[in-house]
């Protein structure tokens, strides 16, 4: 079987439908030339004239120098910022209610606390998940929000503090800045000590392998206590992480507590006072907390 | 214009200019079927939105409502939450089931009888006939000068059409909100209904567009249907269909009358032209079936009424199928199947579709609980060691009164549950409370302090209980332990 294709002189009449073909023919199976109907084309060329009036009304050609501005004065910027204007008039008695509410009072009422928890929700995916993660899980350095262990306190006020001023953030005057000393890098101690330290941490935090000694326990009491207690358990005001319990945020294996004491620091937060307004940071305040480890 | 005149374009030209349509007015019983459904489907159309149902205080009162700004469908008893979208999608798998039936049954019905498009047109056309005058002196006006007279009728229609047109945008914005406010709010022109201005804008012109001029256009060439049907039908559909075993050869009257009496064969058709000019599409049934027809019937009354004049028995048009026509040519007596595989088949889908949906909405809880597990972090680790697993629970209170709900667990005994912003009381119970027709969503932690446990997880259910009823919702889902 060949296929092939007729020239178009071969165009004549089809007698049953009485309509034009177009000369091709594929194994003597002929196509019609039907016309379109003439208001349809007329849409077509409607559809032109449209655009150009469309053309014309909107920004539509780029320039050297940014773009044709349109007839009717559309911009994306004033559609958004409309929009914006729209969503804070919805808000607005969220908003004033929030502003009204004492924050430890938030979370007794049921309706606020979702409206709150979902503008937290929002702030944070905006502002905070980049450190912390989507779901504040953290990560080596970053702390876990959804846990009840906190370096600077866990209560409203605690955490509030954090989100304005920040951690270690230096343009920032109230910003909490209490700083791990480098006890290696800065000869306080050396690394047989570090060593001796570390075996002592390890064995106050019950992990397997710990070493405690005279030697460990006094070195922990003349150099670390001052911050992290005498027990180990931590001192919210000073960021010191309690060396007893079963978290540890860049890990609790020798080498890294031993890095950790030669090298000292700690991990830096920016300071959102001046950055979020104030139904935001609390809203943020409020979502952390009840992310589940709140005090 | 039929399908085969649609290519009759002069030699050369891509584009095939319209044919005006003058259908003429007829009588005869498919024409009363169509006024008695016309009138019915139209007062449904317009009248539904004020017809109201009482739901209580906090639920609207209008017997069929989209609530697009409070995300519910109302349609009499039933309450529709936009989760529950499934129930559209089967109202709209029973429609197309029916309309498959009814083209296996009888062909076009639908498009002939009930499609809004042949509604509204039937409508535009009687409006027109009652101002401009049936179809031959509209013929001829249209041909002829246009004298004041005409330009007065033709301004006299056009608003007439727009008013109709006007009338149909304003009762559909009315399925919107709620009717005689929003009636009221625009007889008084109120501010901040603009959508309300804008939709009925959109159908005013839709409707005057489509009804007064486009009419047979939208059936030849906008609808998909007649492409699909023509795909879904079979030898045995009924469909209006010249008999031409009884009309051919077509001849006129006299010469009919003087071969009968010679005892000569004479056709049936005295080639009138009646069906002709009663078509609203331009077809001529006479040429067999066509993408044109609409099966609306009217040529039959049309062929009946100059039948029942010239003494010959009815129905040389009819509801009735080629093979038939066939048949009876060669002698043998027609066949008429509306039992057959396909037509079962439709109806059985029909009855089981309907039957589920009706068993779903009869069954419809009015309490939901939905749980959703923390996916990041999917466990926390506390700093005792304990074990936390975080879940998004939201509780559902689909009933016209506010509701307490009392949440339970089961499946990892002895562990902590506690609900985020919910004291529990004196028995340690945890309700929550949740307002009529209302969702609350709230944060719930399962905290597990005891021995170490295996890693992996473990099945959890939350139940949650109505409190006066006692009926009660579980979900499953799972605990964690990295």
């Amino acid at each position: 079987m060949s296929t092939r294709q007729a020239h178009s002189d071969a165009a004549r009449i089809d007698p049953h439908s009485k309509t034009r073909t177009t000369g091709h023919e594929w194994d003597g199976i002929e196509e019609l030339d039907t016309p379109l109907p003439r208001w349809w084309v007329i849409t077509f060329y409607a559809t032109i004239l449209w655009s150009i009036g469309y053309f014309l009304a909107y920004p539509a050609l780029p320039t050297l120098s940014g773009g044709t501005q349109g007839l009717i004065g559309w911009h994306s910027r004033a559609s958004v910022a409309r929009d914006m204007e729209q969503l804070s008039e919805i808000r607005g008695p969220v908003l004033e209610r929030l502003a009204n509410a004492p924050l430890e009072e938030i979370e007794a009422r049921p309706q606020l606390l979702s409206a709150v928890r979902a503008l937290g929700a929002a702030a944070f995916a905006n502002n905070c998940a980049g450190c912390h993660g989507a779901g504040a899980q953290g990560a080596k350095g970053y702390p876990n929000l959804n846990d009840d262990d906190w370096l600077w306190g866990g209560k409203l006020a605690d955490i509030r503090r954090t989100i304005e001023h920040g951690v270690r953030w230096d343009a920032d005057k109230e910003t909490r800045s209490e700083t791990m000393p480098a006890f290696g890098r800065d000869g306080m101690l050396d690394a047989k000590q570090i060593s001796i330290v570390a075996d002592q941490v390890r064995a106050m935090a019950k992990l397997p392998g710990g070493i405690a000694t005279a030697q460990g326990a006094k070195l922990f009491d003349d150099n670390c206590s001052v911050c992290h207690g005498v027990d180990g358990k931590g001192n919210h005001d000073m960021g010191a992480p309690n060396l007893t319990d079963a978290l540890w945020l860049f890990g609790s294996d020798k080498e890294t507590i031993s890095s950790r004491i030669a090298n000292g620091g700690g991990g830096v937060m920016p300071a959102w006072k001046d950055r979020l307004d104030e139904p935001t940071i609390k809203a943020l305040t409020i979502y952390v907390h009840t992310l589940g480890g709140g005090e | 214009m039929t399908s085969a005149d649609m290519g009759k374009a002069k030699s050369g030209s891509l584009y095939a200019p319209r044919k005006t349509i003058y259908p003429k007015e007829v009588e005869g019983e498919f024409r009363r079927i169509k006024w008695w459904l016309l009138a019915f489907t139209l007062s449904v159309y317009y009248l539904l939105p004020f017809v109201r149902w009482d739901r209580g205080p906090d639920a609207p009162s209008q017997a069929v409502l989209v609530d697009f700004l409070h995300r519910r469908f109302y349609f009499f008893f039933i309450e529709i939450w936009p989760q529950e979208v499934y129930y559209l999608t089967g109202l709209l798998i029973l429609a197309a089931l029916t309309l498959f039936l009814m083209n296996a049954l009888a062909g076009r019905i639908w498009c002939g009888y009930l499609c809004p498009q042949t509604v509204w047109t039937d409508l535009y056309l009687s409006a027109e006939r009652w101002i401009e005058g049936d179809a031959r002196e509209r013929a001829r006006k249209d041909a002829g000068p246009r004298t004041a007279k005409i330009w007065r009728e033709k301004i006299a229609k056009h608003a007439l059409w727009l008013l109709i047109a006007w009338w149909t945008g304003g009762a559909w914005v009315l399925y919107f909100a709620d009717a005689p406010t929003l009636v009221y709010a625009l007889a008084t022109f109120q501010p901040g209904i603009s959508e309300a201005y804008i939709w009925i804008g959109i159908l005013t012109f839709t409707t005057y567009m489509l009804a007064g001029h486009m009419r047979e256009q939208v059936c030849l060439y906008m609808c998909p249907w007649p492409r699909i049907q023509a795909a879904l039908t079979d030898e045995y559909a009924l469909n209006v269909t010249y008999r031409y075993d009884r009309g051919e050869p077509r001849m006129s009257l006299k010469q009919a009358s003087a071969l009968r009496l010679a005892g000569a064969p004479a056709g049936d058709c005295v080639d009138c032209g009646q069906c002709v000019a009663v078509c609203p599409t331009g077809v001529d049934i006479r040429k067999g079936a066509s993408l044109g027809c609409v099966q609306c019937g009217l040529c039959i009354d049309a062929c009946d009424a100059v039948m029942a004049k010239i003494g010959r028995s009815a129905r040389l048009i009819a509801y009735d199928t080629q093979m038939n026509c066939e048949r009876r040519r060669k002698g043998e007596a027609p066949v008429y199947k509306p039992l057959r595989a396909r037509t079962i088949i439709y109806a059985a889908l029909i009855v089981a579709i309907a039957g589920l949906m009706s068993a779903k909405l009869a069954t419809r809880e009015d309490a939901r609980l939905s749980v959703l597990h923390d996916r990041n972090p999917l466990a926390v680790t506390l700093a005792d060691g304990s074990i936390r697993n975080a879940y998004t629970i939201r509780f559902a209170n689909m009933s016209a009164e506010p509701r307490r709900f009392l949440l339970e667990t089961s499946g990892v005994e002895g562990a902590e549950v506690e609900i985020v912003g919910v004291e529990p009381d004196a028995e340690g119970r945890m309700i929550v409370g949740v307002g009529a027709d209302q969702t609350r969503e709230t944060r719930v932690l399962v905290t597990w302090r005891g021995a170490r446990r295996a890693k992996g997880q473990t099945p959890i259910l939350f139940t949650s209980k109505e409190l006066e009823s006692d009926a009660s919702v579980t979900m499953r889902d799972v605990f964690v332990t990295p």
